[in-house]
C-alpha cells in the first residue's frame, strides 16, 4: 500500500516535521487522518498531492482514501490560496439580510466566483457556511477577522485596497 | 495587591480544596471597589472590543487604579446588536457600542456616574424577561479563568455525582429534570443515558456535538466561548453516570475562538485534576479530546458524526444499531449536544425537581435561542419553554426595525420550517412546533418581513441540503437536486402545474426514502411554506412579474 514516490525532499521543509508531529500526538492511527489534514492547512494554506503522499506514507490509510477525505470535506482547500482570502457567509440571516447581493456584486464588479482566486494571486473569494455571527449580518471573514454589518462598498473598497496594496509593491 | 489564583497552580482533590479556590478567588475578586467586564466573544470581538479591554488596562494603570479596578474580558453578554458591550458593577451600569475613544468617558464613570450616550438601559424587556440556566455565567466570569468557574459554584455538580451519588442515582436526577436533546431532536436525555448505561462493555464513549451546522444558529458557539467549564463538567458527570472514561468533543474548525477556549479549559481542567485520573480522589478516570471537523454539515448526524471523529469520510450509515449500542469504534457511545450538557451541571447541583419546575408539561426547562434576520435586537437569548414566539419577537426581540411588518420566523434551519403570523401566540416546547410544520432545532430563530419571497427562502435551504448531502442515498442525492431545480423555475417564474405536483410528489419521497435526518427533513422548508404561503407558489405559476410575489418594494 506504499504511495507513488514524491518528487519533493520533506527534510527540506520543516513544517512537514510539525505534520508529522500530529500524527504521532495521534499514534499513527487512521483517525489521525484528519486532524493531520488540518494541520497540514493551516501550514501550508492547502492541501495538495504531495501532503497527501507524505500523510499517507506515514498512516495506515491508503491514497485513494485520504484523498476522499480531504475532498468530502468542505474546510479543506485543495488548491493554493490567493494573498488575501474574502470568505463571504451564505448563513440564513446572511442570505436574508443580503449576503447575496454582495456576492452577485463581486461575481460581476471582479469576475470572482466562489472558490476562485484572482489570476494575479492576489484574492481569493470563499463562501463559508454560517460564521455563527448573525446578529452582525451580512458577514464576512476578511484575512481572518470577522467583518459585520457588511456593505457592497466597503468590500469594494477593501478588494480594492488589496489590490492596491500589490501595485505599491511592483513599483518599490 | 492579592494575588488571584491562577489556572495552572490550583489542584483539587477534595472538597476542602474546592472551598479553598472558592474562598481565595473571590477574596481576590471582592478586593476591588470597581469590576468593568466587557464582552470578547467572536461577535463583539469583530468590533473591537479585545482592544477597549487593552486601552482600559492601559488607562486604568496611567490613571493608577489598577489594584482598584478589576478590568476585564468576559463572554457573550447577549445583545450582540449592540455591541461591543460593557458593564460597570457594582453600580450596574450597562454600555453599548463602546470603542477606543470611549476609554476616558467609561474609566469617568466611576467618579461622574453613568455616561448618557452610552448607557444601555437594563430595564428593558430583553433584559428582564430571559431566565438564564445554561447562560447563567455567561457575561460575568472570564472563559479563561477556572478559578471564576468554581468561584460560582462550578465543579460542584460533578462533585456531588461522584461522591454522593451512584450513577444510577445521577440518571434518576437527569430524568426527573425533564432535560430533552437540545440539539433539535429532543429525545429524552435520561432515557439516552440509560440506554447507554445499561449497553454492556468495558469501553465507553461521550461525545459532544459541537458540530452546529444550522445555518443562523450560534448558541453552542457562545457557549463554548462564553463558559467553557461548564461543558466539561456536564461530559464529565454524563461519563460516571453511563461508564466512560473518555469524551470526544467535535466541533466545527469555523469556530476558532471557541476552539481555543475550549482547548485551555481542558487543559486547566487537567492540570486541576478535574480531568484525568481518579477525579476528587474517587476511583473515576475521565479525559476529552478535542476533534475539529471540517465543514460538513450531514457530520451534526450522530452516525456521521462517528465516522468523522474515526476520521473517514462523515457518511451516516442505517440505524439501528445506534450509537448507544454501537458507536465510536464499535463501542456504546453517548452523544449529546452542547446546550444538553451545559444544563446538566446546575440539574446536579440545584436537582432535577427544581429544574422540571421550569416550562411546560413535556418541554421542561429554559432554551437558548440565537435571534436574527429582520429584528431590532439580533443576539443571543434564553428563555423558560413555553413562552410565546410573540414575546420573544416583539417583546424580548424588540420588534421588526423601520417599521416592518413581520412576516413569518424561521426555526430549525434547513431541516425546519417557518412559522406564519397566525400562530405568534403558540407556546414554544417541542410539540407545538411540531404541531405546526417546524422543529424546535438547536435554537436558530431568523425573523423575515415583507421583503423576504417565501419561495427564495425555500430555494435557499434547498439549495443548502443540495450540497450539502452526502451522497450515499439516492433519494437525497439526487432528490434535492430535482427539487432545487423545480425551485429554480418557480423563483423565474417558469413552473407549471406539473412542476408544482412534482414538487409535492418528491416531499413525500425524500421524507419516507431518505436514509438519515438530512434527507428526511430536507422537504420540511418547502412543506411549511407551501401550506402558508401558498399563493406564492400559485403567483409563480400563472405570469410573469418583476419583482418576485411577496416581495414588496421597501
Amino acid at each position: 500500500m506504499a504511495a507513488p514516490a514524491s518528487t519533493i525532499d520533506y527534510s527540506a521543509d520543516k513544517r512537514w516535521k510539525k505534520v508529522e508531529a500530529t500524527m504521532r500526538r495521534n499514534g499513527y492511527q487512521p483517525d489521525a487522518l484528519i486532524e493531520t489534514l488540518h494541520t497540514v492547512q493551516e501550514l501550508f494554506g492547502y492541501i495538495d498531492e504531495d501532503a497527501l503522499r507524505f500523510v499517507t506514507s506515514k498512516l495506515p490509510v491508503s491514497p485513494s482514501k485520504a484523498l476522499g477525505v480531504a475532498t468530502f470535506y468542505h474546510y479543506f482547500q485543495m488548491k493554493p490560496q490567493g494573498k488575501h482570502t474574502c470568505s463571504i457567509c451564505t448563513g440564513t440571516a446572511c442570505h436574508i439580510k443580503g449576503g447575496e447581493a454582495i456576492l452577485e456584486d463581486l461575481r460581476e464588479h471582479y469576475s470572482l466566483e466562489p472558490g476562485e482566486t484572482t489570476p494575479d494571486g492576489k484574492i481569493s473569494l470563499l463562501t463559508v457556511r454560517c460564521i455563527g455571527a448573525c446578529g452582525l449580518a451580512p458577514a464576512a471573514v476578511l484575512d481572518g477577522e470577522v467583518v459585520g454589518n457588511l456593505t457592497v462598498e466597503q468590500l469594494r473598497e477593501q478588494f480594492d485596497s488589496w489590490m492596491a496594496e500589490e501595485d505599491d509593491e511592483e513599483t518599490d | 495587591m492579592t494575588k488571584k489564583p491562577t489556572n495552572t497552580r490550583i489542584a483539587v482533590h477534595t472538597y476542602d480544596e474546592l472551598m479553598d479556590v472558592v474562598e481565595t478567588t473571590r477574596e481576590q475578586l471582592d478586593s476591588y471597589k470597581h469590576h468593568i467586564t466587557i464582552c470578547v466573544a467572536a461577535g463583539c470581538i469583530s468590533q473591537n472590543s479585545d482592544k477597549v479591554l487593552e486601552a482600559l488596562i492601559s488607562g486604568a494603570e496611567a490613571r493608577g487604579i489598577q489594584d482598584d479596578v478589576e478590568i476585564k474580558g468576559v463572554g457573550c453578554m447577549g445583545l450582540c446588536a449592540k455591541g461591543p458591550l460593557l458593564r460597570i458593577d457594582p453600580e450596574g451600569i450597562m454600555y453599548q457600542g463602546v470603542t477606543v475613544d470611549d476609554v476616558d468617558t467609561i474609566l469617568d464613570t466611576l467618579e461622574k456616574g453613568p455616561n448618557k450616550k452610552l448607557l444601555l438601559s437594563q430595564e428593558t424587556p430583553f433584559f428582564q424577561r430571559q431566565q438564564k440556566v445554561v447562560l447563567e455565567n455567561s457575561g460575568y466570569i472570564d472563559p479563561e479563568s477556572l478559578p471564576e468557574y468554581i468561584a460560582i459554584g462550578g465543579y460542584q455538580g460533578l462533585y456531588r455525582a461522584l461522591t454522593e451519588m451512584s450513577p444510577n442515582e445521577v440518571i434518576q436526577e437527569v430524568t426527573t429534570s425533564g432535560l430533552r436533546g437540545r440539539g433539535g431532536g429532543g429525545y429524552p436525555t435520561g432515557l439516552k443515558w440509560v440506554t447507554v448505561a445499561k449497553a454492556e462493555s468495558s469501553v465507553k464513549y461521550v461525545i459532544c456535538n459541537a458540530d452546529e451546522g444550522d445555518p443562523g444558529a450560534f448558541m453552542d458557539r457562545s457557549v463554548l466561548e462564553s463558559d467553557p467549564h461548564r461543558v466539561i463538567e456536564g461530559m464529565a458527570i454524563a461519563g460516571y453516570a453511563v461508564g466512560a472514561n473518555k469524551g470526544y468533543v467535535y466541533i466545527r474548525a469555523e469556530y476558532p475562538l471557541a476552539v481555543e477556549r475550549l482547548n485551555l479549559a481542558i487543559r486547566h481542567a487537567r492540570q486541576a485534576h478535574l480531568l484525568g485520573n481518579n477525579i476528587f480522589g474517587t476511583t473515576f478516570d475521565f479525559s476529552i479530546e478535542v476533534r475539529l471537523g471540517a465543514g460538513a454539515f450531514v457530520c451534526g448526524e450522530e452516525t456521521a458524526l462517528i465516522a468523522s471523529i474515526e476520521g473517514r469520510r462523515g457518511i451516516p450509515r442505517p440505524r439501528p444499531p445506534y450509537p448507544a449500542d454501537l458507536g465510536l469504534w464499535g463501542k456504546p457511545t453517548l452523544i449529546n449536544n452542547v446546550e444538553t450538557f451545559a444544563n446538566v451541571a446546575p440539574i446536579l447541583r440545584n436537582g432535577g425537581e427544581w429544574y422540571a419546575a421550569i416550562g411546560t408539561e413535556k418541554s421542561k426547562g429554559t432554551k437558548v435561542f440565537a435571534l436574527a434576520g429582520q429584528i431590532q435586537n439580533t443576539g443571543l437569548i434564553e428563555v423558560p419553554m413555553g413562552i410565546t414566539l410573540r414575546e420573544i419577537v416583539f417583546d424580548i426581540g424588540g420588534g421588526l426595525p423601520n417599521g416592518r411588518h413581520f412576516k413569518a420566523v424561521q426555526t430549525g434551519g434547513p431541516s425546519g420550517g417557518c412559522v406564519p403570523e397566525q400562530f405568534l401566540d403558540m407556546p414554544v416546547d417541542y410539540e407545538s412546533l411540531r404541531e405546526v410544520g417546524t422543529i424546535m432545532g438547536s435554537g436558530g430563530m431568523i425573523v423575515m418581513d415583507d421583503s423576504s419571497s417565501m419561495v427564495n427562502v425555500a430555494r435557499y435551504f434547498m439549495e443548502f441540503s443540495m450540497s450539502e448531502s452526502c451522497g450515499k442515498c439516492i433519494p437525497c442525492r439526487v432528490g434535492t437536486r430535482q427539487m432545487y431545480d423545480l425551485l429554480d423555475k418557480f423563483v423565474k417564474h417558469s413552473a407549471t402545474q406539473r412542476d408544482y405536483d412534482m414538487l409535492v410528489e418528491l416531499c413525500d419521497l425524500l421524507q419516507n426514502t431518505s436514509l438519515c435526518g438530512l434527507g428526511k427533513a430536507a422537504p420540511n422548508p418547502v412543506i411549511s411554506t407551501m401550506k402558508y404561503f401558498n399563493e406564492e407558489y400559485q403567483e409563480c405559476m400563472m405570469h410573469d412579474e418583476e419583482a418576485l410575489p411577496g416581495e414588496k418594494a421597501e
